[in-house]
């Protein structure tokens, strides 16, 4: 019930976060309209990112690019686990994805490939199925704070690519993942 | 005089296999069948062949274990053969009446220039003293494994009259290196024992679900070796490869329709996880279902008029049966809080599927009559059911003490086959219909 609340909070918060930086610019599949979004972004780049700093309870605000690999920024945190048989980001979770979704929303230009894996148990292509919900459930959580579908790509590899190569709860703990790559990383 | 003694011997062997094969439930059950197999199995002998070999064991050991295999036979062993003819002017089949036989096999193998081998050999009635083929097949220096499963393909069905499809390849895909970065996949296409595998890809990236088509000659796969999936269809003989899916998310799970001229797979490109239909040559696509949650896993009935499907729709995986023509899906499984990756039986009575209860998963049978479920593997991570060519036989990937293995079990009783792949990681096998 708690993980729920903290969910459904980021959730909100997050839409709040999106009605604000969208407004006016409108979003269509057509792809001047998608390049008009990205130029309006970059003007306000600032006072968007204030904005969103402004809501997120932690007082920081978005770091910059080379906070991405510094070990203290939540930024370097690249993996986001999951219970078995679920695509529900837990709370413990939502903050690096909130922080990830903030630097990405302060630089269009970047873009991230969400993998989504599975542990080793069921079916395979079940699991590549549950794999691809579990990167969905992140992206939806990024977009709703106001990333652009363009800058995130999703693939699932299911159980194809365990993380460990154990055949227990410890080894599956870790291969039930979302892992967040930065292009040209 | 000899009743008893080898009715005892049965029983022990009976009890020995039981205890071997690791299944602890319907113990009983299991070891009478076995019997039953064993005493209703037809005497044959099987000659060990004359002429150089091109394995490490000679042909006649392949051919007996074949057809041993099917649990129809009953090969002589061959140290209480009185005798051991190569030609068919050697054969005397008193003495072979004398030991019970009811059949003979005998032949030879013999260089045919080149690295060209021939394979002759000639099978006989023993109780009615007549000859019942006599036959010739070349083959090259490496497919002397592939020419025994022909050969007791063609005995099998001589006697009794139906295709077992001895002869069918394995498909599998393999996994050597232990870091990430090392990783290497391999499509491979192997014979029933899972010996002399060709590779037919090659990957640094995961390749997953082959399906072979109707008529055996091509592979359906998927295939991650552009860092997002991919659906090929590979023609074997040349190794040509077509891409027929690679949407934008999930492309997955092929599998062929009955008349060769559809694939089923799951594509994400419009939301969550749906079943689609294509047809191959013209690549139009036909979405079959469309709802909230993951649709995946379909294969098609023998008929060609429903298909089963993996859904989430209820909360947790299970299995669904929808029209082709498409429509409302009806739920069929209602037992066990997993069940996925249905697979019809070539004769369409029943269903092979993963069935997972309390963290354990087994493979189990559906029987679409009574809707009843009869596990038949010992778990805890087995997946990926198929059927043997003849639905006799159901084979399936496993995790016993973290070694991966596929095994081939009996469906009506009997003890499981571990195939002898070499290496590490062996999973996702299918079972080619045809040889």
């Amino acid at each position: 019930m708690k993980r729920m609340t903290a969910v459904l909070m980021a959730l909100i918060m997050a839409w709040v976060a999106q009605g604000c930086s969208s407004t006016g610019t409108g979003k269509t599949a057509d792809s001047a309209a998608a390049t008009g979004h990205a130029y309006g972004r970059a003007a306000d780049e600032g006072p968007e990112v204030g904005r969103y700093g402004g809501r997120s309870s932690r007082g920081a605000g978005v770091p910059g690019t080379r906070d991405l690999n510094d070990p203290s920024s939540p930024l370097s945190r690249r993996v986001i686990y999951f219970d078995y048989d679920s695509f529900d980001v837990m709370p413990d979770y939502v903050s690096v994805v909130t922080a990830h979704a903030g630097y990405l929303a302060a630089h269009p230009s970047r873009a991230v490939t969400l993998e989504g894996h599975a542990d080793e148990r069921g079916s395979s292509e079940y699991n590549i199925a549950l794999g691809e919900q579990r990167a969905r459930a992140v992206a939806k959580l990024m977009t709703l704070q106001g990333v652009s579908d363009d800058q995130i790509q999703i693939v699932s590899y299911g159980e194809e690519k365990p993380a460990a190569g154990g055949h227990d709860e410890a080894s599956w703990q870790q291969n039930r993942r979302v892992e967040i790559h930065y292009a040209g990383e | 005089m000899s009743v008893f003694p080898h009715s005892a011997l049965l029983i022990r062997a009976a009890l020995l296999l039981w205890l071997l094969s690791g299944f602890r439930s319907a113990s009983a059950e299991l070891v009478g069948e076995i019997k039953k197999g064993v005493l209703g199995a037809i005497p044959i002998a099987v000659v060990p062949f004359g002429g150089a070999q091109q394995s490490a064991e000679n042909i006649a050991e392949i051919i007996a274990r074949d057809l041993e295999r099917t649990g129809r036979f009953r090969p002589l062993p061959a140290s209480e053969m009185l005798d051991q003819p190569t030609l068919p002017n050697q054969v005397r089949l008193q003495s072979w009446q004398v030991l019970g036989q009811e059949y003979l096999l005998i032949g030879r193998t013999q260089p045919a220039g080149g690295s060209q081998f021939v394979a002759e050999f000639s099978l006989f009635d023993v109780v009615r003293g007549s000859s019942l083929l006599d036959f010739r097949i070349p083959f090259g220096a490496r497919e002397q494994r592939r020419t025994a499963h022909r050969i007791a393909d063609m005995v099998y069905q001589k006697i009794l009259g139906e295709a077992a499809g001895l002869a069918a390849p394995v498909a599998f895909v393999t996994m050597t290196g232990r870091l990430p970065k090392d990783r290497r996949y391999a499509l491979q296409v192997a014979d029933a024992e899972g010996l002399e595998p060709e590779t037919i890809l090659s990957s640094k990236e995961p390749i997953m679900s082959p399906a072979w088509s109707p008529d055996g000659k091509r592979i359906a796969y998927v295939s991650f070796e552009n860092k997002t999936s991919a659906i090929f269809v590979q023609t074997l003989a040349d190794g040509s490869r077509v891409k027929v899916a690679d949407n934008r998310g999930i492309n997955g799970a092929p599998a062929w329709s009955p008349d060769g001229r559809q694939l089923a797979l799951t594509l994400s490109k419009d939301g969550d996880p749906d079943v689609y239909l294509l047809e191959i040559a013209s690549r139009s696509l036909r979405r079959l279902t469309d709802h909230r949650g993951i649709d995946t896993e379909p294969h098609w009935s023998p008929d060609g008029r429903s298909i089963v499907f993996t859904s989430n729709r209820g909360g947790r995986p299970q299995l669904y049966l929808v029209s082709a023509a498409g429509g409302e899906a009806q739920r069929l499984t209602f037992q066990g809080d997993y069940n996925a990756r249905g697979v019809f039986s070539p004769d369409g009575a029943s269903i092979a599927m993963v069935h997972g209860v309390g963290g354990s998963y087994r493979i189990a049978l559906l029987d679409l009559a009574s809707r009843s479920v009869r596990v038949i593997s010992s778990g805890p991570l087995d997946e990926s059911p198929g059927f043997s060519p003849d639905g006799k036989r159901v084979l399936f990937s496993a995790r016993n003490a973290g070694v991966a293995q596929l095994i081939a079990v009996p469906i009506n009783g009997g003890p499981p086959e571990i195939l002898k792949v070499v290496g590490s990681e062996v999973r996702q096998p299918a079972w080619s219909p045809k040889d």
